[in-house]
Order: C-alpha cells, then structure tokens, then sequence
C-alpha cells in the first residue's frame, strides 16, 4: 500500500480540477504544490547534504527574472524561461557555490543569506535589464483558467520529487548524508566533499528557480521584493521543511500544505492577517524547540505524546 | 584634484568614520555573542530595531533626548536579551536534532516576531525623531578662519560617534579589567577549560546575550537622530554586523572596531562616488572578498605581523 501511495495521491491531485473546483481553491492547490518543490529543493541541500541555506530566494528570483526577461526584453513567451532557467541558474549555482561553500555550518548559511540580498539590490539596481523597482508585468496570460497551470506545476512537482528520490537512494545520496553527519570524516573517507556539496547546491538551485520560472509566468508580475524576499521565500522555504520534516520525502510536501493553509487562514482573519509573520516566528520557535526534526520527522514523538494522554 | 574635490573626498571619509564608529558597536555585541555562544544572532538587526523604537516612543511620548534613552533602552534590552537567551535559546541547545543549524534557525524566528509586532504596535510608516540639533553642523571656518578648503560636521553625527567611542572604550575597560569580563573573555576563549576554573558558563552566557543586545540597543539610540526608522529596517544591519564579524575575526573585538571603520568608509566612498543605490553592493563586495582573501579576518593578518 505504502509503495502506491505516490501514485495514489499523483492520480488524486491530476482528477481535482476536473470536479470543477473554485479558481480560488486551484490557486491555493498551485501555490501550495509550487511551496513543496521549493521545499523539496531545499530538503536535497539542507536537509539531506546539512548545508543550511537562507538565500533560496536567490534562486527562486533568479529563475523569475529568466523567464520576465525573456518576456521582456527578448519578446518571446515567458514558459522559455522554464527550460532556460535551468542553464541561468545553474551557471548562478556554481558561482555562489564557490564562494559560499568555503564556509561552514552556520556561516554557509549566513553566506546564502547575504547572497540573497546582493541579489535583490542588484535587481533593484539594474534597470536597464530588470527595469528596478518597477518590476516585470507579463501582459498576455496564455490561459485564463488556472487548470493548465495546475497541470504543469503539478507535472514539475511529480518531477523533482522522483529527482530527490533518486538522488537520495543512488549513491550521491549516501556522500550527501555522510557530508552531514560530519564533514571530516566523510573527506578522510574520500568523499570530495566540496564537489559534493556543489552537486546538491546545483540540484536544489535548479528545482528553485523552475519553480521561480513557473512563478512568473503564473502570477504575471514580479518585482525585486517579491521574488528574491527573504522573510516570504527564504524563511518560508527553510519553514516547509522544517515544519514539514527534515531529511525525509514527504516532509516538504506536507509542510507546504500546512504553511500555504495557515498563511491563507491567518490572512483572511479581518486585523489579525498583518501579524502573519508574528504566527510564523512562533510556531518557528515551537517546531525548534519541541519538534526539531518537524511533524514527519518526529513522528514517534507524537504518537508517544497521543499515548501519554490516553494513559491519563 | 581641484580643492572641491578634496572637499568632498575629505567630507566622504568624515563621514564614513562617523558611520563606522557606529557600525563598529554593532558589531563589537555580535562578535561577543558569537565568540561566547558559538551562535549567530541573526535577530541582532531586530533588537537594534526595538532599541530604536524605544527610544523614538520616550521623544514622542515624554520629549526626551534620543541621547538620554541610551540609559533607559539599553537596561531594556538587557533584560529581553537575557530573557531570550534563559527561556528559549539555552533549551534549544540541548535538544537533539538532524540540523545543527538551529540555533540560528531560533534566531531568524525571534526576529520575525519582534520586526512583525513593530509592525503591529507602530504601523510600518517611517519614523524619525526631529531633535532641533538634527540639522546644527560644525564649519571649519569658524575654528580656523584662513582654511583653504571648507568642511562641514554634523552636530548629530558627531556627538552619535563620540557616545559610540565612549561606550567602546567601556565595554574594553569592563572586559580587560574587571572578573566578570575577563571570565567571559576566557569562556569565549575555551568553554571547558572556563568551566574547570571555576567560571559559571552558563551565566557568562546569558550575561553576554544581553551585554551584545544592550549594545545594539545603545547603537540604535545613537542611530535614532541621523537615521530614519521602520519595523523592517533590522535585517539589512544584522546582515552589515555580520558582514564586520567575517571581516574583523571571528570573536574578535578589535577586529570588530577596525571592520566596522572599514566597512563605513568604504560605504561612504561608494555611496559618493557610484551612487547611493549601489552601498549596499559595496558591503557585499567587501564580504565575499574577505571572505576568498581573508578568511581569519582582519585579526589573523595583525598576528601574523606580531608573530610572523
């Protein structure tokens, strides 16, 4: 039952828009599947290569303006930016790569971090390419339904989830969990660690900015403090997994379902919906403190707690 | 070079030290919170942040000097630091978990919550307190009446960097010569070893969490007057106090001075000669070049020099 269950819940997501859902629950269903790519791309590199990133945006904003440029400056249809993105970001991936990489633990992150920021004035800054502040606003959007989009991020989604099982099964995978659970001693092993680490770097960078690419097209505009922010991208990216559960399958997954409902839940309560962030940050801090290895992660915790409360 | 352009090449550099003495006390209190703890603060911006508000809510409410608020918004943070530190960063320490990241991970929370409900208790308009001084500034025609070349001081900027100089040369006096510094200049230096002479850890720790966040409170009184306020302002100068730490040395505290006055003239000299927009590039530039060049930081170079 348990090896179906992919293709259970494939088939059950491909039928859903034919039972004729709201555009407003579609959109829910496709940001949340979008969040889970994002999320699994980051589980690849943090949670199974330990390489805590804080700059995803950076990615994620990198694979939007592929596609808003091609739109905007090229003049052709911003989906080149799906397949295109993966050459940009990857070139990307290799540069921040080999000055991030050096660093460790902490310091990688924070490294990832500042990156994502560099990006973001960069974007502002550059106007002649990315017009600035302004912003790219896609002004012909191939379908007005949201079925298609639907179906091709759903597509995407299928397809970086087979990609990290993959990876995480084969070989790479073991170098990657090896590298995290010490550095050290997976290099006396004669792991290269650091071509390792750039190999997940560029998995995951890719997988973001697909999703980024998508992101474009899909919302039609995208602007420098959208695309490359890092409370709304990064932080919620490093949430995902976090809540979802580090190091496994479906952590991302489940984690994207619960942060895209809570956002959309806290938001539509009338004078609370500014205080999202504040949500966020506490249940950040809840899930560190007692669940650090997130819903998936610690499951047998939960169970012992249920137990617990029987018994009393 | 004409005599204007020394003008504003001088001016630049003035001003640029102006900003570094301030950044340096930004990033004297994340040094010592990553030297004693072995943790990034990445909430250091946020409690900047509610430093300055504090300060901004004593001017509007009760009239009082942003200067005098040092006394009252540094105690403050004080307290919130060591109450982050006791109630929610010490448990995290022992928790057993896949990412050893998550100290930091903590962190990012506790900033979220504290820049969100800024957002909430003083709405994201920008702030600022209008001192009368704010536009006084010093000529140098008035000390010195056949100068060749005209300067110009601000009153504000000048008296923010003599306070930051001030409590620098404090924060040293406390650290060199009092027990209490120098037990936690020896559990930075080796944890165990501090612990097997007898010095509590485990207080030096939660000490230095709020010793790093006083200062960061002290340095956003000091910003308040010359700086404009907004509940998101606290990630871009946790990012400038991160970016003096890889700079100066890790744990260093003099490396946090000098990178600190590196980094504020060379953001200054960026700001004048590319263009404002661009700073912030200057910052990251010097970042990642410390980063390929320097790794040890600034501090490693000068013992080299000593010993080499």
């Amino acid at each position: 039952m348990k090896k179906f269950l992919p293709l259970v819940l494939l088939a059950v997501l491909a039928v859903l828009p034919l039972l004729g859902l709201s555009t407003y629950l579609l959109h829910i269903l496709i940001l949340t599947i979008m969040w889970s790519v994002i999320g699994m791309a980051w589980n690849l590199l943090g949670g199974y290569c330990g390489q805590v990133s804080f700059g995803h945006a950076a990615f994620f904003g990198i694979g939007a303006y592929t596609a808003g440029i091609l739109y905007s400056k090229v003049g052709i249809s911003a989906w080149w930016g799906i397949p295109l993105s993966i050459l940009v970001v990857t070139i990307f991936a290799l540069i921040i790569g080999f000055i991030c990489l050096r660093l460790r633990g902490p310091f990688f992150a924070l490294g990832t971090l500042a990156v994502g920021v560099i990006l973001r004035v960069l974007a502002e800054n550059l106007t002649g390419l990315t017009d600035g502040n302004l912003g790219i606003m896609i002004r012909e959007r191939t379908w007005v339904g949201k079925t298609w989009y639907f179906y091709i991020i759903l597509a995407l989604a299928t397809l970086a989830f087979i990609l990290v099982k993959k990876v995480i099964e084969s070989k790479l995978g073991y170098y990657f969990v090896a590298i995290r659970e010490d550095q050290d001693a997976a290099e006396s092993l004669g792991i290269d660690t650091t071509y390792y680490k750039t190999i997940a770097l560029c998995l995951s960078a890719v997988m973001t900015g697909l999703a980024g690419a998508f992101y474009t097209s899909y919302m039609g505009y995208i602007d420098p403090k959208v695309v490359f922010a890092l409370h709304d991208i990064s932080i919620v990216a490093i949430m995902v997994v976090m809540v979802g559960g580090v190091a496994t399958y479906w952590g991302p997954v489940l984690g994207s379902v619960i942060m895209v409902l809570l956002a959309e839940g806290i938001r539509s309560i009338p004078r609370l919906g500014a205080a999202h962030h504040t949500f966020f940050g506490i249940l950040l801090i809840i899930i560190i403190i007692f669940m650090p290895n997130g819903l998936t992660g610690d499951i047998s915790k939960i169970k012992r707690l249920f137990r617990i409360g029987k018994n009393v | 070079m004409t005599s204007v352009q020394i003008e504003v090449l001088l001016q630049t550099v003035i001003s640029g030290i102006f900003l570094g003495g301030l950044y340096a006390l930004l990033g004297i209190g994340m040094t010592l919170i990553m030297g004693v703890m072995k943790i990034i603060n990445l909430a250091h911006g946020e409690l900047m942040m509610v430093g300055m508000y504090i300060a901004y809510a004593l001017f509007s409410f009760f009239h009082i000097d942003p200067y005098l608020s040092i006394f009252i918004a540094a105690p403050a943070l004080f307290l919130l630091g060591v109450m982050l530190q006791k109630f929610l960063i010490n448990p995290v320490l022992t928790v057993e978990s896949i990412l050893p990241e998550n100290q930091v991970i903590l962190t990012v929370g506790i900033g979220m919550v504290l820049s969100n409900l800024a957002t909430i208790f003083f709405t994201s308009d920008y702030r600022s307190t209008p001192v009368e001084y704010a536009t006084k500034a010093w000529y140098i025609s008035d000390f010195w009446k056949g100068s060749p070349i005209e300067l110009s001081i601000s009153f504000a900027w000048s008296v923010s960097f003599f306070f930051a100089v001030l409590i620098t040369a404090l924060l040293w006096f406390f650290l060199a010569k009092t027990d209490m510094g120098k037990s936690i200049r020896a559990t930075a230096q080796d944890t165990d070893a501090a612990l097997l002479m007898g010095v509590n850890v485990k207080k030096m720790r939660i000490i230095t969490f709020g010793l790093g966040a006083a200062l960061v409170g002290a340095a956003g009184c000091l910003f308040i007057p010359i700086y404009y306020l907004y509940p998101d302002l606290g990630g871009q100068f946790t990012l400038i106090a991160f970016v003096i730490t890889i700079l100066g040395g890790l744990g260093s505290t003099v490396g946090a001075i000098v990178g600190g006055l590196i980094l504020g003239l060379f953001e200054s000299l960026t700001a004048t000669y590319i263009g404002m927009g661009w700073a912030p590039i200057g910052r990251f530039v010097i970042f990642i070049a410390a980063l390929i060049f320097i790794p040890g930081g600034i501090v490693s170079l000068l013992k080299k020099q000593r010993f080499g």
